[in-house]
């Protein structure tokens, strides 16, 4: 695998010194340095108010920071989930996914099957027709995830895309997002203050810590590893949860002292 | 149909026609004079006999109301959408149509007849009651589109037609109705308002001046059924623009939906 080369060539993305500051005076982040890889799974963990949401924010254009830079090699070329399912409700399954394309200025004759395929690859086909209202939580974070992929972006930003669903949910969500991951072999940054998550679904964490956001640690998890119910029940993914909460606890320590 | 809609509708019905014939009953019983109260019966008979003088007011009428709504629609909507597209025109203009909206018609209307031909007047006074609340309600509507979604469009580069098209229209269109619902209701008044104000200084011939008329001649059956049909045109309106709410919104806005139980 790519992923765990870090001596290879040039990052996917990296951030160097970048900072942000509100105007309230809030410091959200402090002089973060960051490389995205290709074909990782890097996921930024951390309480709320670690500024997790504004690196990601920041590395898709929709918030300037107030320092540092953020360099993609080529092209930015992202997909966006949001924390909220984001669907347009006046519009059907069918139109929201279609709506990045749109955008570009694809019809919906020519776009046909790009949406029919990105919708299957959610397993939600024969659902065009219904309306985000009709359907249930996980279904229509399903429907955004499409949405995100159906331009096939290089990078998948998500922002705690699981966090509003329940656990059984939020399970079948995270094994369907790998297997799909593995089929179309893009770069995910998935942020979530779930340690299990986290270990569950990362090639690499970067745990974070608050009051000014910064970067406490990273961890790296094999991604060779296959993830399944056997992966949650073993002793390595154990180890590694331990290993991921001592971290998470002494970058929140640390915040207090400070 | 079920039993609850049964009862939906059946109280309501009962209720009406228990009324009515009480109605009847007491001014039948206690042998009240017609231009006291009229029986409902000769309130609908007054109708049939004065229909060509009734039915010529009604239509004067509801084309005033009519006309000055489209007239609110076209100003109120162009007005919020340059209003969001320029800020400044905003806190610029705002004080205005709050005095419109706050100083009562009536108090104008006089005012209105010194400048313009009654008929004018009158579409007039119906148009600046009805166009603040469609001017509000939309440029409330346009300012309301969910923020992620702003963010979604920012990010896949969409141009402001694209925004506006896409996603601030429809994010307004139900408060668009919204407004357009309260602003129907108000067109009428408005109208019948103004008609009274006119018909006063002599030349109108919509449901209101039939109404002044009746009670200086008292003929109150009359004034009944002009009554009868303006409460029915209110009626209609609302129902007119809550069945248009119905079919634009029912398939996605919460406002349109039951909850599931």
């Amino acid at each position: 695998m790519r992923s765990d080369g870090g001596g290879g060539g040039a990052p996917l993305i990296s951030l160097r010194g970048v900072s942000k500051a509100f105007k309230s005076g809030t410091v959200a982040l402090q002089n973060v340095d960051l490389d995205i890889r290709d074909g990782e799974f890097f996921t930024l963990l951390g309480p709320s108010g670690c500024g997790k949401s504004t690196i990601l924010r920041i590395i898709a254009g929709l918030t300037a920071g107030s320092g540092g830079k953020v360099q993609w090699r080529g092209q930015p070329s992202l997909g966006f989930v949001f924390q909220e399912p984001t669907l347009a409700p006046w519009s059907d399954v069918f139109d929201n996914v279609w709506l990045p394309m749109r955008l570009k200025g694809v019809s919906r004759a020519q776009a046909d099957g790009d949406v029919r395929r990105a919708l299957a690859s959610v397993g939600l086909t024969g659902f065009e027709r219904a309306y985000p209202r009709e359907l249930s939580g996980g279904m229509k974070m399903r429907v955004s995830i499409a949405r995100a992929l159906v331009l096939k972006p290089a990078v998948l930003l998500m922002d705690e895309p699981f966090a509003a669903l329940d656990e059984i949910t939020r399970a079948k969500l995270n094994d369907d997002l790998l297997t799909l991951r593995t089929a179309i072999g893009a770069t995910v940054v998935f942020v979530t203050h779930s340690v299990y998550e986290s270990v569950y679904l990362s090639s690499r964490i970067c745990v974070m810590a608050p009051r000014p956001g910064r970067v406490s640690a990273e961890i790296e998890i094999d991604p060779l590893a296959t993830r399944d119910e056997d992966f949650r029940l073993g002793p390595y993914y154990a180890e590694r949860v331990r290993e991921v909460s001592a971290a998470l606890h002494a970058a929140m320590d640390g915040a207090k002292c400070a | 149909m079920t039993r609850e809609n049964l009862e939906d509708y059946l109280f309501p019905t009962l209720m009406l026609v228990i009324a009515v014939l009480a109605w009847e009953a007491y001014v039948r019983l206690d042998h009240v004079p017609s231009f006291l109260l009229p029986a409902p019966s000769e309130v609908i008979v007054t109708l049939i006999k004065d229909w060509s003088t009734l039915g010529a007011s009604l239509l004067v009428t509801l084309t005033t109301t009519f006309e000055a709504l489209l007239a609110a629609i076209v100003g109120g909507v162009s007005l919020a959408l340059i209003f969001h597209l320029w800020r400044p025109l905003e806190r610029a203009f705002f004080p205005f149509a709050v005095v419109m909206q706050v100083t009562p018609v009536i108090s104008v209307a006089p005012l209105l007849l010194v400048y313009m031909s009654s008929g004018a007047a009158v579409l007039v006074c119906a148009f600046l009651v009805a166009f603040f609340p469609i001017l509000s309600n939309t440029a409330l509507g346009l300012a309301s589109a969910d923020h992620n979604l702003l963010d979604l469009f920012e990010l896949y580069g969409a141009s402001p037609w694209q925004q506006l098209r896409l996603l601030r229209l429809p994010s307004a269109l139900p408060y668009f109705l919204g407004g357009l619902r309260i602003g129907g209701g108000l067109a009428l008044v408005g109208a019948i308002v103004a008609e009274i104000a006119a018909g006063s200084a002599g030349a109108g011939s919509g449901l209101a001046y039939r109404i002044v008329e009746s009670g200086f001649r008292l003929e109150i059956p009359r004034m009944f059924a002009a009554l009868f049909l303006i409460s029915i045109t209110g009626i209609l309106i609302f129902l007119f623009f809550t069945g248009l709410s119905w079919l634009l919104l029912h398939r996605w806005h919460d406002s349109m939906r039951s909850r599931e139980r």
